[in-house]
């Protein structure tokens, strides 16, 4: 891999640094996997990849607390993972099985974790940013300071629905950090297709809602963008909104044989800015590990990945009779 | 260790593919990433990567091969200095297992196999204590004491929508709620209902207890997709996590004079809907009632409340605190002859029919179904039972109606009971007219109400 111009000893410690290294590469390892389960059949229906995008998950949990929240769309493994959520129990979801967050019944596109203050996986492009408003709502009512994350494409940034929520959002003073994650392709049709809007993030100025556009291959820019939206936040000042350039390596969905963008388009991406190798670069040439010590940790991540995958083979179809059960909450699913 | 490659399935519907073009050849190191080959599915030409690294030691199915199974092993990679192994090396993953046709599945008995339904056993405890004090109030006010008890027993209920603070509500049944419980409890939205739907189901996956009122269900319509897609399945969805308990109320159905887009009646849109619960009152008590146990109950509500009967006053029970659960028909009226179901504005006509019916001697039993979603079929049949005969009416469209289904479970568990076929009243197939007497044409009429008994009573 080309190695890429660090910026000159950038402000942050090893022990951060290896961190991010092994939550991005967790991220890529368990995606890279989960193509692979797809292919073999043992994932059904759709599967959104997030290969490219790993900084902007691991970048933004950098600068969350315990109790802060996040919403996204249907491309939500990274997010997933990157909060903490148990890498076996996203895998068996994907296999349909018992195991998985949602018990078999979600799948890809629709995994919780209450535990971690994961609020979805939504699979209707833009349902989620007034669902991600609504728990920042939730947080101001009750009087604390917590922030919600709240993910979507620039696909979904089209939608009517993000403009009704960016006018209550910033009404309200609502502490939503809205990330619009600009991959470039709405499925196959590229932002300049979509839009003749120059940015994404300065739409928020109708609404006075301020913002900025991140290099999203850069986790350290990353970071550092996320803790001055979540400061904006805390301080009750309203939403912030951060428009992070990203690029997914792999199709819109496993179906998908991405002929709307070149080869070389994707190579030139994967060569030249990878966030994966720019840490790894940054790590080696801070001194702060070893190639082996490296080499350690990809065997590490490896290792969790293969043991989600067992698991989430081995782990058994729900029983039958839970497609009757989680209809209503403390009752008795109708029977018609 | 050499592992093979497999034939991927490269969409959900993928069983099999021409393998069209290798783009290495056997010797060819590969690292993860790198295009192997190309795979034609029915829909597109995909091009499939390695995911591990290697050298290509044997390819094992030529380009060009059409119907390639999905799994079929299509390559082998080795490391390198490892010969390919002469019995075919282990698959470094089991093949996926076959899909399960569901004969183990837990399927419903064919209704024909049970040709002796168990009798109904309805719930007809009272909804108050005998001897209750009661007093006149006014569907509006029972609906806002509603909201103000409720409030005041939980701060995590408020109160949003359009005009609901300020200007005291479109309807005026948040009247006084601003003055008692502030800003912060009773919210004024922008017009924007898909907006304000979605971060009410937001607030309410975040703990909350958000009553959401529509000006009027006509513009739920743009707010469609969080009611049913976040609201409604998301528990479901995430395997019982995560609960949203929400309230959307407002008012449904025909007003006067408004014409089409804003005279629909959605009861048999919501209650086809798994994961809501469907609540239409006809009477101050109910609304009350109903409208508590809505906001107390732990999934999305649905509560269709109708603008003529806001105004129209009925005895309501005083009492500190009082629910009525859901699932549970009110009998107004006994009977023996006929059975006349109904719910929500519907139930003035049948009420006044019945009276009419009665000066000739036809004495109807009339149900007030209360909530749709879940659905009290049991009273239902219990007095089919007991009448043989039965009429729905509702304002609803026809095609498709509440009283469609109703048929359809009398049908199947109490085909033996009818005397003659049921009707379903409705209004009528067509959108609101706006004239006068068409209006009144196309809603559903006491006359048609008396017309439907004596057909089926053949009186």
């Amino acid at each position: 891999m080309a190695a890429r111009k660090a910026a000159a000893k950038p402000n942050v410690s090893a022990e951060d640094l290896l961190s991010y290294y092994r939550d991005m590469l967790l991220i890529r390892r368990f995606e890279e996997k989960a193509g692979q389960l797809y292919g073999m059949g043992l994932i059904g229906g759709f599967c959104h990849l997030y290969i490219g995008q790993e900084a902007v998950v691991v970048g933004l949990e950098a600068a969350a607390k315990e109790g802060d929240k996040r919403v996204t769309s249907y491309r939500d493994h990274g997010h997933m993972l990157a909060c903490g959520m148990d890498p076996k129990g996203v895998m068996a979801e994907l296999t349909g099985r018992e195991g998985g967050y949602s018990k078999g019944k979600g799948g890809s596109m629709h995994m919780f974790s209450r535990e971690k203050h994961f609020y979805g996986g939504h699979g209707i492009v833009g349902a989620q940013v007034p669902l991600g408003a609504g728990l920042a709502f939730s947080d101001k009512y009750k009087g604390n300071d917590n922030v919600t994350f709240t993910y979507f494409g620039d696909g979904a940034a089209n939608q009517g629905q993000v403009y009704e929520t960016y006018n209550m959002a910033m009404l309200w003073d609502l502490p939503v950090v809205f990330v619009i994650e600009n991959n470039k392709y709405a499925m196959g049709t590229s932002v300049q297709r979509a839009t003749k809007s120059p940015s994404l993030w300065e739409r928020g100025a109708a609404y006075g809602i301020a913002g900025e556009e991140v290099d999203g291959m850069d986790v350290l820019a990353v970071k550092a963008a996320g803790e001055k939206a979540v400061a904006h936040c805390r301080a009750g000042k309203g939403p912030y909104i951060l428009e992070i350039m990203t690029y997914r390596y792999r199709g819109h969905s496993m179906s998908d044989p991405a002929k709307y963008r070149t080869r070389d388009e994707v190579q030139k991406m994967r060569t030249e800015r990878d966030a994966i190798e720019h840490v790894r670069d940054l790590i080696l040439q801070g001194k702060h590990a070893s190639e082996d010590e490296l080499k350690d940790i990809d065997k590490e991540i490896k290792n969790v990945v293969n043991e989600a995958a067992e698991f989430s083979k081995d782990s058994p179809e729900p029983a039958l009779d839970e497609l009757w059960t989680d209809i209503y909450a403390s009752d008795v699913p109708q029977a018609v | 260790m050499a592992t093979e490659v497999l034939m991927p399935a490269l969409s959900p519907t993928m069983e099999e593919g021409t393998l069209a073009k290798w783009l290495v050849k056997e010797g060819d190191s590969v690292s993860a990433g790198d295009i192997l080959a190309e795979i034609e599915t029915d829909k597109a030409t995909m091009e499939f990567e390695a995911v591990d690294e290697g050298i290509i030691g044997k390819i094992l199915v030529e380009a060009g091969t059409d119907g390639v199974k999905v799994n079929t092993p299509i390559a082998v990679l080795i490391e390198e200095g490892e010969e390919v192994p002469s019995d075919g090396p282990k698959a470094s993953t089991a093949p996926a297992p076959a899909a399960l046709n569901g004969e183990e599945g837990k399927t419903a008995a064919p209704a024909t196999a049970a040709p002796a339904p168990e009798a109904p056993t309805p719930d007809t405890s009272p909804d108050w204590p005998e001897g209750t004090e009661m007093r006149s109030q006014t569907v509006r006010e029972a609906l806002r004491d509603a909201m103000a008890e409720e409030m005041r027993r939980a701060d995590e209920v408020f109160v949003m929508g359009e005009e609901v603070a300020e200007y005291q509500g479109a309807y005026k049944i948040t009247q006084g709620l601003l003055d008692e419980f502030g800003p912060r409890r009773v919210i004024d939205t922008p017009i924007t209902e898909h907006g304000f739907a979605g971060i009410g189901v937001g607030a309410a996956f975040g703990g909350l207890r958000p009553i959401v009122e529509f000006m009027t269900f006509n513009f739920a319509m743009q707010a469609m997709d969080q009611i049913i897609n976040s609201a409604a399945k998301t528990l479901y969805m995430s395997g019982g996590q995560m609960g949203c308990p929400i309230v959307f109320r407002g008012p449904n159905g025909a007003a006067a004079r408004v014409a089409a887009q804003h005279s629909q009646c959605y009861a048999a849109w919501y209650s086809a809907v798994p994961g809501l619960k469907v609540v239409m009152p006809y009477s101050a008590a109910d609304a009350k009632g109903l409208l508590k146990q809505a906001i107390r109950d732990p999934n999305p509500v649905i509560f269709l409340e109708n603008e003529i009967l806001y105004g129209r006053s009925f005895d309501v029970p005083i009492l500190d605190d009082f629910t009525i659960p859901f699932g549970k028909a009110k009998i107004w009226r006994k009977g023996s002859d006929v059975t006349i179901v109904s719910f929500g504005i519907g139930m003035t006509y049948a009420l006044e029919a019945a009276e009419k019916l009665a000066a000739d001697g036809i004495e109807a039993e009339v149900i007030d179904l209360r909530t749709l979603r879940p659905m009290d079929t049991d009273s239902i049949l219990a007095s089919v039972r007991k009448t043989n005969r039965l009429v729905t009416v509702e304002e609803g469209f026809p095609q498709s109606s509440v009283g469609n289904y109703i048929s359809s479970v009398v049908m199947e568990k109490a085909f033996d009971y009818l005397d003659a076929p049921v009707i379903n009243l409705c209004g009528k197939d067509v959108p609101m007219p706006y004239a006068a007497n068409l209006e009144k044409l196309a809603l559903v009429t006491v006359d048609e109400v008396i017309e439907a008994v004596r057909k089926v009573t053949y009186r």
